[in-house]
């Protein structure tokens, strides 16, 4: 019992670490860029889609997906008996 | 261009008069149902995850967000895109690392959760001034913009415009708590997002459906530096330090934070999120569009014209593209949004004053439930009166850097130590005063001596530091005072109660 416990812990934390240090490794190399490579991010893509655009939209999507993700796997990895635990 | 901003107008007054009739009646039918604290501060904890979700996105969509966002758009093109993105990438963040252990061990603010383990106390009152300075950065900033959009809008006087916007405030928090505080939140998201979409509808309906058909008209028209970043953020590390803020500064707005305790559970929590940051997204992207319509069917010079600051793009669009009624619907809800967004953080800074620093701090936690509901009014009372004189005192004021300062301490002060307390078991009660005050201090010191205020307010040559967002500096040190202050002088009924915290989020 105990250890299936903290093995469901251990997993729990590598979700959330996971899902947190892949948005920020994602967002904050989308910042460098805009910070430090503008010309890169100008370039268009097909005409009226630029690279600038088309990763601020990937950046919002992959936010929701991320979050989508991590709720998905929560909500199905039984913290029911949690409720019984509230008083 | 021939708009009817800013002289009153018939039919924009009657429907401007129906939503702030229909705030009211939201609000008598929540104060018959507002009777203890807990549905005061929480509306009993009986919100759906998706009405939540309607309500935390609504915190989201602020004037600045609709008005200001689409405003940015319309006059530099891409870069108006970047806080939207900010407020984005903060929801993974705010459901994996905060949500659930704010709902399970927290009763009404974020400080439950700080204070949970260590010494009520000091650690309850640093909890409660970080947030009363975020709070009241934030609350300040919206009334002062929203005395200048009234006055645009309608054209009335910006001393009457925010008298106004504080009396009626005051009335939906006071009598009908957060049960009137969400619901007329829930109420307007849904507006402006059916608005939006209508407005977006129009606008793309002229270019065939394809935003990217859009997007080139822009480009031939201004030039392809649109389409990518300009000179929005001056100091390349400036786009980092301030996204940073954005991301985690999300994680530590106490009136969001609040947002987790209006729900039954853990669970109901999560849900609400992913439905939160679905229709953030999509409003975003919404807004991305609109204001490359303005800078394409208005052009520059009208928006400018209107608004030095750009901020009656969408609603000039509104009128050109949907006729007066539809004017006079944007502007409703945009009314409405500052109405709500207000009353959130009216209540939040209340919850701070009563609950944490009167109720726990001041009587021990002995109130009687009477008491304790009387207190908040009174508390609420107290900060719409401040509302409104710092409205008045701050007016002419550039408030962007307030918002800067909210978000900044709430990245630097709230969110650190919020982490800390809810995953580090060492963290002590000295630790945590130790990277809340040094959050909060220094994130105002360092904005005090950054451009923003050295350059752009005192007008001199150089700034002491060279960054407008003091996050990727203070938010470390906060990290690192409190993990350095905890080794130093080990605590151990904070160490013993970390794991009563741990049995409470169960995972």
């Amino acid at each position: 019992m105990t250890e299936t416990k903290s093995e469901s812990r251990f997993v729990a934390a590598l979700w959330r670490v996971a899902i947190s240090s892949v948005m920020l490794v994602i967002y904050v190399t989308f910042l460098l860029f805009v910070g430090f490579e503008r010309p890169f991010l100008t370039q268009v893509v097909v005409p009226g889609l630029s690279l600038g655009i088309l990763c601020g939209v990937l950046v919002i999507v992959v936010s929701c997906i991320l979050t989508w993700m991590y709720v998905g796997w929560a909500n199905s990895h039984g913290d029911d008996d949690v409720a019984g635990h509230r008083e | 261009m021939n708009t009817s901003l800013g002289q009153p107008d018939a039919l924009v007054i009657v429907i401007f008069a129906f939503f702030i009739l229909l705030s009211l009646a939201i609000t008598y039918w929540a104060a018959r149902r507002t009777r203890s604290t807990e549905q005061f501060y929480t509306a009993g904890g009986k919100l759906s995850g998706l009405e939540n979700g309607l309500a935390l996105a609504g915190d989201f969509m602020s004037a600045s967000a609709f008005l200001g966002a689409s405003g940015l758009v319309a006059i530099s093109g891409f870069d108006g895109m970047l806080y939207a993105i900010g407020g984005m990438v903060g929801g993974p963040i705010l459901v994996c690392l905060i949500a659930e252990p704010l709902r399970e061990i927290g009763k009404y603010t974020f400080s439950d959760v700080v204070a949970y383990r260590l010494q009520q106390n000091p650690v309850r009152i640093a909890a409660a001034i970080s947030s009363l300075v975020v709070t009241g950065c934030y609350l300040v900033a919206q009334m002062v913009g929203a005395g200048y959009l009234i006055r645009l809008l309608f054209g009335l006087r910006y001393e009457l415009a925010i008298l106004i916007i504080g009396i009626i405030m005051l009335m939906i928090v006071l009598f009908g708590g957060m049960i009137a505080t969400s619901w007329i939140q829930i109420i307007k998201a849904t507006l402006m997002i059916a608005g939006s979409t209508i407005l977006t509808a129009l606008i793309l309906a002229r270019f065939g459906f394809n935003p990217l058909k859009l997007f080139d008209a822009a480009a031939r028209m201004n030039g392809a530096g649109v389409l990518g970043p300009g000179g929005f953020v001056s100091h390349p590390l400036d786009s980092v330090s301030l996204g940073l803020a954005l991301m985690f500064g999300t994680s530590g707005l106490p009136h969001i934070l609040m947002r987790f305790y209006t729900v039954p559970d853990s669970r109901t929590a999560r849900t609400s999120v992913s439905y939160a940051v679905a229709f953030m997204g999509y409003f975003h992207l919404l807004v991305f569009v609109l204001g490359f319509g303005a800078m394409v069917i208005l052009g520059r010079d009208v928006i400018l014209r209107a608004d030095p600051g750009g901020n009656m793009a969408a609603p000039l669009l509104a009128a050109v593209v949907g006729g007066r009624a539809f004017l006079g619907f944007i502007a409703a809800v945009a009314f409405a949004t500052i109405l709500a967004v207000v009353s959130g953080l009216a209540l939040s800074g209340a919850a701070a004053l009563s609950h944490d620093i009167w109720v726990s701090a001041i009587r021990g936690g002995k109130a009687s439930e009477h008491e304790q509901l009387w207190v908040a009014r009174g508390a609420t009372a107290l900060l719409a009166s401040l509302a409104v004189v710092l409205g008045i005192t701050f007016k002419g004021q550039n408030v962007a850097n307030m918002v800067g300062l909210a978000f900044a301490v709430a990245a630097s002060a709230n969110f650190p130590t919020l982490v800390l307390a809810i995953y580090w078991r060492r963290l002590t009660t000295a630790g945590a005063l130790a990277s809340m005050i040094l959050g909060t201090v220094g994130a105002i010191l360092l904005i005090l001596l950054s451009p923003t205020v050295q350059i752009d307010v005192l007008k001199h040559q150089t700034a002491w530091f060279s960054l407008r967002n003091p996050a990727i500096a203070t938010m470390p040190i906060s990290f690192l005072a409190g993990i350095c202050v905890s080794l130093a002088r080990p605590e151990r009924s904070a160490e013993a109660g970390f794991l009563k915290l741990e049995k409470r989020i169960h995972r």
